[in-house]
């Protein structure tokens, strides 16, 4: 049976009409995967003699902040772990229990990259600490307990769909927590060590653990197989409806039409609020390069570029990267419909750049940062505005992946508004103001650098019209297999 | 108002249509027939250019349907499902299509107002988005937002599936009445045989993607088609 779920996801995987683009993307994204198994593997083989290089108890070390560790791991999963959507409704008419569904699309997460991943620090910490004399019971013990922690999160993760508030409150409680831990007001993590560290000294206290993983795996079965009918876990959530008239949009003449519809589209649809909310999350992504030493792979000229774009350009990449995706579910009436492309792509490109201006607005408070910071964000955003906005949508011409924008609708929901596909899109755009600015830094100081970036951004305005025709070129010879990619839904 | 020439299309070498000429003057009420696959949608998909024909076009006001945009200004179609914006209301809906058919409001609610029998109170001011609507409700939405900006040509495909018996009368009445107008020229789809004899003066019957009949309709016409399809004609 198992067997013939895999198939399924075979065919899934091999039939779907963007495959082309799907292998390269799990080609880059196995190159990632790659990168993180190595930095993983040579932690967990190098971070023992680290710590006792530098005088610390490693065990007793590693167990303080572990709960930071489960803590980030929660949220990289939440935003970054597929949720196993297999195609449930035409399953349930099938002669087989449905608990062999419920196992399939369950175990599947187990065996997901975000489990294996940890293995690559784990395993080799142990052996190492086995080798130094810790207690071979204890450490297995110990090791037993993180791996059932590991896969409780594993399961947490599957329950927590669409709970992104709650996701960022809980980082957002753990950034606090963090911060008043540095400046010795409050160490949370000397309860919480005291329990890793239980699992290795006291003999029962791993058992805690491996009992909750326990429930945790029995709840979750039990609560999807209970959602398994039509009118439960698989049903749509009826809202009543708002009518807005946004009337006040009508002042940017033709193309208010489209950009009515698109502050709908945004407003009115899960998946398009999750983007929204991302890319304010990305106003704050600026914290980790500029705050002094914070962690010094991110210091120096090129990556506080690279920040800069990434603070302003959080719409810009999770939602223009995805022009016209998000019309995929009506792609034909749109076709049909006497519609100027021009005014189409106007509207998608005027939502893009205002929300960038919104978000350099937002961005002011970096100024405490130094004038520099702040002037690295402003070009950063003029070049947002000027280049890369024309970038992502010549790109999203190219990403024929239809969204399903009320994706709510899959009883394990499939929330990857911002996946590592995205991500891997965006980087190149990062690229060429790093660049840029480089060019100017170490030939004239950073402030010709800046102002090559801005110049560049500014001279991206003058090329709009080019490259609108260049889209809508695009959208013409595309048309039929881009219509035909839509019909594909999953 | 339309023309087909020599039109043909093949996915993967195997013929879906393959019609040779078919001359759609302005103002008939066009009725096509036909069974499953029998290249009913493809032919108003490619009439929409939605999919790319093999050989052969197709003109709709003079105009190459997949090299100038023009035909857009003046036809009008309801396919299915994705013709609708799922996350709009009714009202909404008919205002963007009207929008961009150089409707105002007032213009928009005018029609509109010729509809509430229709509607059934079911639809106008019932705070309920469209992907929340049933089946049948959404097609009214979509059959009716095809009227918005008077378009020359209004094409259907199976509007008679999935409406209530009251709403099918209903909707006969309407494609009537665009019938007796002699500037509409209508394109209906349909399994229904009575339903498509009552309302169109002309009836094409595709087999295979092939014409196999084209009859003006007549008292006669419905018996004829019920035993070309009951496979009396075909020994």
């Amino acid at each position: 049976m198992i067997k013939r779920f895999l198939n399924l996801e075979w065919k899934a995987f091999f039939r779907s009409a963007s495959f082309q683009v799907n292998v390269f993307l799990k080609i880059l994204m196995g190159l990632g995967a790659l990168y993180f198994i190595v930095v993983f593997a040579s932690l967990g083989a190098g971070l023992y003699f680290i710590l006792e290089k530098a005088e610390l108890e490693p065990l007793k070390t590693v167990n303080k902040f572990l709960i930071y560790y489960f803590v980030v791991d929660l949220i990289a999963r939440y935003f970054f772990q597929k949720m196993p959507v297999i195609n449930i409704k035409p399953m349930l008419l099938m002669p087989f229990k449905k608990s062999k569904i419920v196992n399939f699309a369950l175990g599947k997460t187990a065996l997901s990259f975000f489990n294996i991943i940890h293995a690559f620090f784990f395993i080799p910490f142990s052996v190492i600490l086995l080798t130094q004399g810790y207690s071979p019971l204890g450490v297995i013990r110990w090791h037993l307990g993180i791996m059932a922690l590991i896969y409780i999160n594993n399961f947490i993760n599957v329950f927590l769909n669409d709970e992104t508030v709650f996701v960022v409150l809980l980082g957002a409680v753990f950034v606090v927590l963090g911060g008043l831990q540095y400046y010795g007001y409050f160490d949370i993590t000397s309860y919480t060590g005291t329990f890793f560290q239980g699992l290795y000294d006291m003999p029962w206290l791993a058992i805690i653990p491996i009992l909750v993983l326990a429930g945790v795996a029995y709840y979750a079965f039990t609560y999807f197989l209970k959602r398994l009918y039509l009118d439960a876990g698989l049903s749509k959530k009826t809202k009543t409806a708002t009518t807005e008239n946004m009337e006040w949009l009508d002042r940017f003449g033709k193309g208010s039409t489209f950009l009515k519809n698109d502050l709908k589209l945004i407003l009115r649809n899960k998946r398009s609020k999750t983007t929204v909310f991302l890319s304010v999350l990305f106003l704050f992504y600026g914290l980790l390069f500029f705050g002094e030493g914070f962690i010094e792979v991110y210091e120096g000229p090129f990556m506080r570029m690279f920040a800069a774009v990434f603070v302003t350009g959080g719409f810009l990449f999770s939602f223009g990267q995805f022009v016209p995706s998000w019309d995929s579910a009506y792609y034909p009436l749109m076709m049909t419909q006497n519609i100027r492309y021009k005014e189409y792509l106007r509207s998608k490109w005027l939502l893009v750049v205002i929300a960038t201006a919104i978000s350099s607005v937002l961005a002011i408070p970096y100024v405490y940062f130094g004038w520099e910071v702040l002037a690295a964000i402003f070009v950063g955003a003029i070049f947002n505005m000027g280049v890369n906005a024309h970038l992502v949508l010549l790109g999203g011409a190219y990403i024929k992946t239809p969204i399903d924008l009320t994706s709510g609708k899959k009883a394990f929901g499939d929330k990857s508004a911002f996946n590592i596909k995205t991500l891997l899109i965006s980087l190149p755009k990062m690229l060429g103001p790093m660049a840029l600015y480089a060019i100017g830094h170490f030939t004239l100081g950073p402030v010709s650098g800046f102002a090559l970036v801005g110049i560049a951004g500014l001279a991206g305005f003058a090329f709009r019209d080019k490259v609108f025709n260049m889209i809508i070129k695009i959208y013409k010879k595309e048309k039929y297999k881009t219509l035909q990619a839509y019909k594909q839904k999953n | 108002m339309i023309e087909i020439h020599n039109l043909s299309k093949n996915y993967n070498g195997v013929s879906v249509l393959n019609l040779e000429h078919i001359s759609i003057p302005k103002g008939q009420a066009f009725g096509l027939v036909g069974n499953n696959g029998a290249g009913k949608t493809t032919l108003f998909s490619s009439l929409l250019d939605l999919i790319q024909p093999t050989t052969g076009y197709i003109k709709n006001g003079g105009y190459e349907v997949n090299k100038s945009e023009e035909w857009k200004t003046h036809t009008a179609s309801f396919i299915d499902e994705s013709f609708l914006i799922g996350y709009l209301t009714p009202e909404e809906y008919f205002y963007f299509i009207g929008d961009l058919r150089g409707q105002n409001k007032a213009d928009v609610d005018a029609l509109l107002s010729g509809f509430e029998d229709f509607f059934n109170d079911e639809i106008i001011g019932k705070r309920k988005y469209l992907r929340d609507l049933s089946k049948g409700n959404q097609k009214k939405v979509g059959i009716v937002a095809t009227l918005i900006g008077n378009p020359d040509v209004i094409i259907l495909d199976e509007p008679f599936a999935n409406l209530d018996p009251t709403t099918q009368i209903r909707l006969k009445g309407i494609i009537k009445e665009m019938a007796t107008n002699k500037d509409i020229t209508v394109l209906v789809s349909s399994h229904d045989l009575q339903h498509v004899t009552e309302v169109c003066e002309r009836i094409v019957v595709l087999e295979k993607g092939e014409q196999v009949k084209d009859i003006m309709t007549s008292p006669e016409t419905l018996k004829e088609l019920e035993s070309y399809f009951s496979g009396e004609a075909v020994v």
